[in-house]
């Protein structure tokens, strides 16, 4: 176990070093800079030198990243060019927004993909198969962006069951608000989640279920709710964590759409407009404290399988 | 008791399943439902191919002495958009640019992705563990940062931005393709057929794809609609073809902005037929790959 | 006194996209209490998908059976699984062919044997494991301790086979179906494992169904013998009159292969030429014909029904069985 985690932090750190250097660069690489943002109007070649020289951009691009990568090392993520917030401040207000609606879309996304997949893997190409998986094609034709401005339109607008957009708090100042808030966005999400568990589980209960070890099982006299849950479900997850593990991670700072048409500064809502600011650091700061996050998500779904199945775990 | 005794090695190599009769394609076995969904899909590919032959108005100039997002009817078959243009013309341009991204973009994915996590996960060791980096590497960096700064950068003609999305997608195909060969690449066949002396290659086609098949047929039509989704949005936010191109995506984008009266006019139809356009496309390529497998699967024959 | 178990003409066939299997065609057979019956025949005579559906595994929607299948006088084919989930692992138990699909990988073998347990027996959990150690213990796997949580993947298929031997008999059923239960196994182990099995069956007065493709394992543990070919019964009697009166001449064919316990299961039959007859359409005649040495006109066209021999309880279906030839020949 020392070991298995040892060789999981020396990867985390290589890594975070390709990420890190990959977002500086390319962040550099965005049209347009800080310094025509900052100064506006007020834009003079005599102006742009003198903040270009403050903010030290006027040095080689790979000394300006150590610059940067010493900072982070001490804790400082640097500031906003624009709004003079720190970068972890931002962070701090936004990154909870994206907490909650992946766990929010999550639960309903298992909630609601495993037993439909149960019972549609019973009867392969049955009638409730059929549904369920037209139903999952159309969830795929018909995106959030799409899907949300109508849901808020018939729950918020017409029924006033959800608040509408920008109604947003902190779970600290108002818990009953924030998780009302939450939950529409968090349904939007989770349709694109149940479409992919949904298929992959059903595909690997129906190959699981076909094992001869399933006969087995049932030649024991167990109920086909045992078998399904505890001889069938296990071995038929792994592919299935490892989308969870992709999906999550492609969530964190990945769900701008909703979190625009929803007016909720989440983490990508933040990244996109700190973008069009060419904010640098703040889109650096971003870009690495995701990429750990999706990194840790997947180490902890990768983990995860080598404990639901224990022949992957023999290598 | 005068027959001849068989020595054993050859008996014992001799199991049922050696030699299993060929089966042939046939129209009566596949079934007619089948042959639709192929007939459908044909149908969409052709037509985007001949669109300029087909006498269709022009997709991208209204004619704005028609009627502005009227409904179905003889005049315009799919009726129109806000900007007068014919909904159905706009469908078959747009079916170009989205069958490009969405079939490129999700091919790529799979050649970058998917063959490398079938190697990874079979060999394990230190392939496994340089292209496992590899994936982490690509997979944490967030995609949209990186679209916009390579696109703005580079330009955004349709190949381009059809590779920068395989390459991005290829990470999540891959972690996907790795745990499902992962728990086949030990099982009893597996190992039965390196003991017999098959190549890695041959286990890894022979063996291993046909039982991933699945996930990966599934995984693939995911990915294809999430990519025509994907440009629509990109293609909204100028980063992709550029408007007034069509594309299922970015007529899906125009259309939402329709759907709640928020621009002062509602018009449906330009969500639901892009939108069901892309569900019939899907649903039958999965009609058709689903009946393709279970015609060719012999897994399914065991008890 | 009514038999233990009574089949009588079971049908069974396959709907597959290219048309019915027709894997049983008319079996019957009956099993007293403390007895063995013992089926034999090549790979793909149906052998499996008999017991199989003695037993109401098959699946339902492409499984269609027909005929009767009664336990202790009750009709039991195509009983509602809920009926039939009664029977199950206390009434009749199944030994699998393949040890190395037949145990969940991913669940601790000590689990495997106590969940039947726990659910039909009601044992609390420290009762379950002290018996399914003794079950380990009885079926001969050392350190039963240690091997309670083991994975299957970390057993040999000799001790899978053990496990899933005391996984069958843990709520000392009834009757035991056996369905080649030395696959893969080395010659000593399959030895020792059926030993075991005769052993077991005897302090538990079970009947047995054991299913083989080798003469020679039944030979000495069965009473009575089935031999199949194609989904028929083309002979049957009990052992010692089998051996002594053999007539049909795909039973002395299976003998000739007799020596060879050492093969795995599936095992074609190599010392007669060809393959078994496509069950998809079987030929009109004998199903043996096109391999029979003895074969004449009739049998390409008519098919030998099962007929009593010589000896009570004997019966083969042949037109021109083993003593007429030798007949014919002397003559
Ligand atoms: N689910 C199924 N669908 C279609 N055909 C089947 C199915 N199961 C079995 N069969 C067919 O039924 C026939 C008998 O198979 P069975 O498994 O009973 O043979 P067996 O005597 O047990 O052989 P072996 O020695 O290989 O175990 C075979 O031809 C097989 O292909
Ligand atoms: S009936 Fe004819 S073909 Fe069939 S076993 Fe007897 S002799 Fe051979
Ligand atoms: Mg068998």
């Amino acid at each position: 176990m020392g070991r298995y985690i040892a060789k999981r932090v020396v990867l985390l750190i290589i890594i975070i070093f390709f990420v890190s250097v990959a977002s500086f660069f390319l962040v550099h690489l965005l049209p347009g800079n800080p310094v025509d943002t900052i100064l506006g109007p007020n834009a003079t070649p005599a102006n742009t030198l003198i903040v270009n020289h403050e903010l030290g951009l006027d040095k080689p691009l790979w000394e300006q990243y150590f610059i940067w990568i010493s900072h982070v090392f001490q804790g400082n993520l640097g500031q906003s060019y624009t709004t003079h917030q720190t970068t972890s401040n931002i962070i701090g207000q936004s990154f909870p927004i994206d907490v909650e609606l992946i766990i929010g879309s999550q639960l309903l996304a298992f909630a609601v993909a495993f037993p439909m997949a149960m019972s549609a893997s019973r009867r392969p190409n049955g009638l409730f198969d059929q549904v369920a998986n037209s139903t999952t094609f159309g969830m795929l034709a018909l995106p959030p962006f799409v899907i949300a401005p109508v849901l808020v339109l018939l729950f918020a607008v017409h029924w006033h069951v959800f608040p509408g957009p920008a109604s947003y708090v902190p779970l600290t100042q108002n818990l009953w608000t924030n998780l009302h808030a939450i939950l529409l966005p968090s349904i939007v999400l989770a349709m694109g989640s149940i479409v992919v568990y949904f298929r992959l589980l059903r595909n690997d209960l129906i190959a699981t279920l076909q094992e001869d070890f399933i006969t087995m099982a049932r030649s024991k006299g167990l109920t086909d709710r045992r078998i399904m849950w505890r001889h069938a479900l296990r071995p038929s997850s792994v592919s299935l964590l490892a989308s969870a593990g992709v999906t999550i991670g492609s969530l964190i700072a990945g769900t701008f759409v909703v979190e625009l048409l929803l007016q909720m500064p989440g983490l990508g809502y933040q990244l996109i407009f700190s973008v069009n600011q060419d904010d640098y650091t703040v889109v650096q700061g971003i870009t690495l404290v995701v990429a750990v996050a999706i990194v840790l998500i997947n180490f902890l779904f990768d983990f995860l399988f080598t404990v639901v199945d224990p022949r992957i775990a023999r290598e | 008791m005068s027959d001849q005794i068989t020595p054993p090695a050859i008996a014992a190599t001799a199991t049922a399943a050696a030699d299993e009769p060929e089966e042939e394609l046939t129209t009566k076995s596949l079934g007619l439902f089948f042959w639709i969904c192929v007939g459908w899909i044909t149908l969409v590919i052709v037509m985007a191919l001949i669109a300029d032959l087909l006498p269709l108005p022009d997709p991208n100039i209204g004619n704005f002495n028609g009627s502005q997002n009227a409904g179905p009817g003889w005049g315009h078959l799919l009726g129109t958009d806000d900007l007068y243009r014919d909904i159905f013309s706009r469908l078959i341009f747009g079916a170009r640019v989205s069958l490009v991204v969405g079939f490129g973009g999700t091919g790529l994915g799979l050649i970058l992705g998917g063959i490398p996590a079938m190697v990874s996960a079979y060999r394990r060791g230190r392939v496994d563990t340089l292209l496992n980096t590899t994936s982490y590497v690509v997979l944490a960096f967030p995609a949209i940062v990186a679209v916009i700064a390579i696109v703005t950068f580079w330009g955004h003609a349709l190949w381009k931005i059809t590779l920068v999305i395989g390459i991005a997608g290829a990470p999540l195909i891959f972690r996907v393709i790795r745990a499902s060969t992962l728990s086949y690449a030990t099982r009893d066949f597996v190992l039965a057929a390196k003991a017999l002396g098959a190549s890695d290659r041959r286990i890894l086609a022979r063996e291993i794809l046909p039982n991933i098949m699945p996930t990966v047929v599934s995984f693939g039509l995911i990915a294809v609609a999430t990519i025509i989704v994907l440009e629509g949005s990109l293609s909204f936010l100028g980063l992709s073809v550029s408007p007034p191109t069509p594309s299922w995506g970015n007529m899906l984008n125009e259309g939402s902005s329709l759907l709640t009266g928020a621009k002062g006019q509602t018009n449906p139809w330009l969500v639901i037929f892009p939108a069901s356009a892309m569900f019939l496309l899907l649903f039958s390529l999965n009609v058709v790959a689903d009946k393709l497998r279970s015609h060719f699967d012999v897994t399914e024959i065991k008890l | 006194m009514t038999p233990l178990l009574e089949v009588d003409d079971l049908h069974v066939s396959f709907a597959t996209p290219r048309g019915a299997v027709r894997a049983v065609q008319g079996v019957s057979l009956s099993l007293e209490q403390g007895t063995t019956l013992g089926i034999v025949g090549e790979s793909g005579s149906g052998k499996t998908v008999l017991s199989r559906a003695i037993m109401g595994l098959l699946p339902r929607h492409s499984a269609t059976q027909t005929g009767s299948v009664r336990y202790q006088g009750n009709e039991i084919l195509n009983a509602p699984n809920d009926e039939l989930r009664q029977l199950w692992g206390t009434h009749i138990a199944m030994v699998f062919q393949d040890p190395m699909t037949s145990l969940n990988p991913v669940l601790r073998i000590g689990r495997q044997i106590t969940e039947t347990l726990r659910i039909h027996l009601d044992l609390t959990k420290s009762e379950a494991k002290e018996t399914a150690l003794s079950l380990l213990m009885q079926v001969g796997i050392p350190s039963p301790v240690e091997r309670f949580n083991a994975y299957p993947g970390q057993l040999s298929g000799g001790m899978r086979q053990r496990v899933m031997i005391a996984i069958a008999l843990a709520c000392a059923p009834n009757l035991l179906m056996a369905d080649e239960p030395t696959t893969g196994l080395d010659v000593t182990v399959q030895a020792q494992i059926l030993d075991l099995l005769s052993t077991l069956q005897h302090e538990r007065q079970m009947a047995m169904i054991l299913v083989t493709h080798d003469l020679g394992v039944v030979a000495t543990r069965a009473d009575e013998i089935i031999v199949m070919y194609a989904g028929n019964v083309v002979e049957r009697a009990p052992t010692n009159v089998l051996f002594t009166q053999m007539s049909m001449p795909y039973t002395e064919a299976l003998l000739g292969s007799m020596p060879r316990i050492s093969y795995p299961s599936h095992t074609r039959l190599l010392s007669i030429d060809g393959r078994p007859p496509d069950l998809l359409s079987p030929p009109a005649g004998c199903p043996f014909a096109p391999r029979c040495p003895y074969a004449q006109g009739k049998c390409h066209r008519e098919k030998p029904t099962l007929v009593e021999g010589a000896v009570p309880g004997h019966s083969y279906a042949c037109w021109f069985p083993l003593p007429i030839r030798e007949k014919a020949a002397t003559s």
